[in-house]
């Protein structure tokens, strides 16, 4: 994918690896991006198996946990997996509150996420 | 308030740019009254909420509206305050996001999160201001 503003994206084996570029999620233009740039993973790009590494984030608000809810669709709709690992101690507490730790699978960094697949 | 560290009490413009750096300065002035990282996280976390709650759902994104801001801040408290110029709305109404059959409605998890993180959330009786109140344990 080309011109990726918000994500980096990697392979491992058969895994797309997406991280955030931003520490901070929060601007709406920004969360706009970063549902768009996920999105195409899943719809153009095909991609059906995805972990999202949150090493750098440190804050993101219920707009963007919003994003994380439809990309969970669209990954299911075509029969993928999505993991998410690396989350801090904040983040993790924010998906426990919301029990989106219930909707997602969290593993607590890359390596675990990857052999869970 | 007593021991009163610092206090903002102004109309900002309905601008989530504006609110954000006014959120910044907040973050600052807790940390330098010593509350904890945690602590300072879901303040920072319930007031963005709800100052996106005053500036997209209250007022409309309307650039000629004005967002009322206040904060009190203390070593063992702190009060905000903020209110838009909408119609307001009964947060009674907002489906708990935490049921089984809403975990996949990507939405109300804003206020939940609010009254999570904050000791006490209270929305005035028209629903345009909300009242949030943390006291350090």
């Amino acid at each position: 994918m080309s011109d990726l503003r918000r994500l980096e994206v990697s392979e491992v084996g058969d895994v797309t690896v997406v991280r955030f570029v931003d520490r901070k999620i929060l601007d709406a233009a920004n969360i706009q991006e970063l549902g768009d740039e996920l999105f195409a993973l899943v719809e153009s790009e095909e991609r059906k198996t995805l972990l999202l590494n949150f090493t750098n984030v440190e804050f993101l608000s219920s707009a963007a946990l919003n994003k994380l809810i439809i990309l969970d669709k669209k990954v299911k709709a075509v029969s993928g997996k999505l993991k998410l690992s690396n989350l801090k101690t904040e983040i993790r507490e924010v998906f426990a509150i919301t029990r989106l730790d219930q909707l997602f699978d969290i593993k607590d960094d890359e390596a675990d996420a990857l052999a869970a697949f | 308030m007593s021991n009163q560290t610092w206090s903002f009490d102004q109309r900002i413009p309905n601008d989530t740019s504006v609110g954000r750096e006014l959120l910044d300065e907040l973050v600052v002035q807790l940390k330098r009254a010593e509350w904890s990282e945690h602590d300072v996280h879901g303040v920072h976390l319930s007031v963005e909420e709800a100052l996106v709650n005053a500036i997209k759902h209250g007022n409309n994104e309307d650039p000629d509206t004005s967002v009322h801001v206040v904060f009190k801040v203390s070593a063992a408290e702190i009060l905000i305050q903020i209110t838009d110029q909408g119609e307001g709305f009964d947060p009674h109404e907002v489906p708990d996001p935490t049921l089984d059959e809403n975990l996949a409605v990507p939405s109300g998890r804003g206020l939940m999160l609010m009254k999570a993180f904050m000791s006490v959330v209270h929305y005035n009786d028209k629903g345009n201001q909300v009242i949030m109140e943390k006291v350090k344990n």
